[in-house]
């Protein structure tokens, strides 16, 4: 299946989903005033991809902002995330990336750890 | 017509103001607003966290005014654009505080609505607001519009401090709503 490859802007993060290396990764500000525009296609490729899933799916977030209305969307990739995971001898791991005393990142990346029953790895980088 | 926008507009402007603006609220203008105060910011070499914790708060609050903007019909302030009308002011107060104010039309019938889920929270502990985000977050009847409250959920956690608020009379279907939120 085809890859997703988004250009990152001022409010919307850069975007690639791979399938062939089972890499997903979204990166930057996360702040468009329509989130599920922007969302809704990478949440449909999430459905197709389970069913030609890798053995493992690595999810790697690195977001500097993100906006609430971005967060239900987010929540939405994790869900399928979480549906890919569920599947036999499928596995998915989710990287979730926060600079260093950027509590309120960190923070954030536990909510969605507590909601979802996904593996979770907090990962600190050097701001 | 019991507001003065203007007078109350200049009032609102107290400390070293960073950003003031009254009129349309557009993408465009939300983005250039965004860029014009992190420069500045930038430029007076604020903490990381302050900015972060600045830039977050000020996204929801202009994304709010934008989505949820109400214009009483024939209203005009003599600004040239006042589709989707709102008034905003950035500024610092001191060393370590910050204050954002807004100020929009608000429909009577959705004012108790609103009034309640501002008490709401700032009834609740951070613990509380975090539970309550946790829930409102992992709705599904959520609107798409970053609707729920959610903003304002988010706004109370990451700055801790309490929303003070009016509502003023201005016809029999309009209030005008100030809000100011102080970041520190």
């Amino acid at each position: 299946m085809d890859s997703i490859n988004i250009e990152g802007t001022s409010k919307t993060p850069t975007v690639v989903f791979n399938a062939e290396s089972g890499k997903i990764e979204i990166k930057g500000r996360s702040i468009p005033e329509n989130s599920i525009e922007f969302y809704k296609p990478l949440v449909d490729w999430l459905d197709s991809y389970a069913e030609t899933a890798k053995g493992l799916t690595e999810v790697n977030i690195q977001l500097e902002y993100f906006n609430t209305s971005s967060s239900k969307c987010i929540l939405d990739v994790f869900k399928k995330l979480e549906n890919v995971h569920k599947r036999e001898s499928k596995e998915v791991i989710i990287n979730w990336y926060y600079e260093e005393d950027d509590e309120d990142m960190l923070e954030a990346g536990e909510d969605y750890q507590s909601i979802l029953k996904i593996p979770f790895k907090m990962i600190e980088i050097e701001s | 017509m019991s507001i003065n926008l203007q007078t109350w507009y200049e009032q609102m402007q107290v400390g070293n103001v960073i950003l003031a603006y009254k009129g349309s609220i557009s993408s465009d203008l939300i983005s250039n607003s965004l860029n014009q105060i992190e420069e500045k910011l930038d430029s007076d070499n604020e903490s990381l966290k302050v900015k972060r914790r600045i830039y977050n708060v000020l996204v929801e609050v202009l994304q709010n005014l934008y989505h949820h903007l109400e214009i009483p019909p024939g209203f005009n302030d003599g600004s040239q654009n006042t589709d989707k009308y709102g008034l905003f002011v950035f500024s610092k107060l001191n060393n370590t505080t910050f204050k954002i104010s807004t100020g929009n039309f608000v429909k009577t019938k959705d004012y108790q609505m609103l009034k309640d889920r501002l008490d709401q929270i700032n009834y609740l502990t951070q613990d509380e607001l975090k539970d309550l985000y946790k829930l409102v977050l992992n709705n599904d009847e959520f609107s798409s519009k970053g609707g729920g409250g959610l903003g304002f959920i988010d706004i109370a956690r990451k700055t801790g401090n309490k929303y003070e608020y009016k509502f003023v009379d201005y016809d029999n279907k309009y209030y005008f709503f100030c809000l100011d939120i102080t970041v520190n």
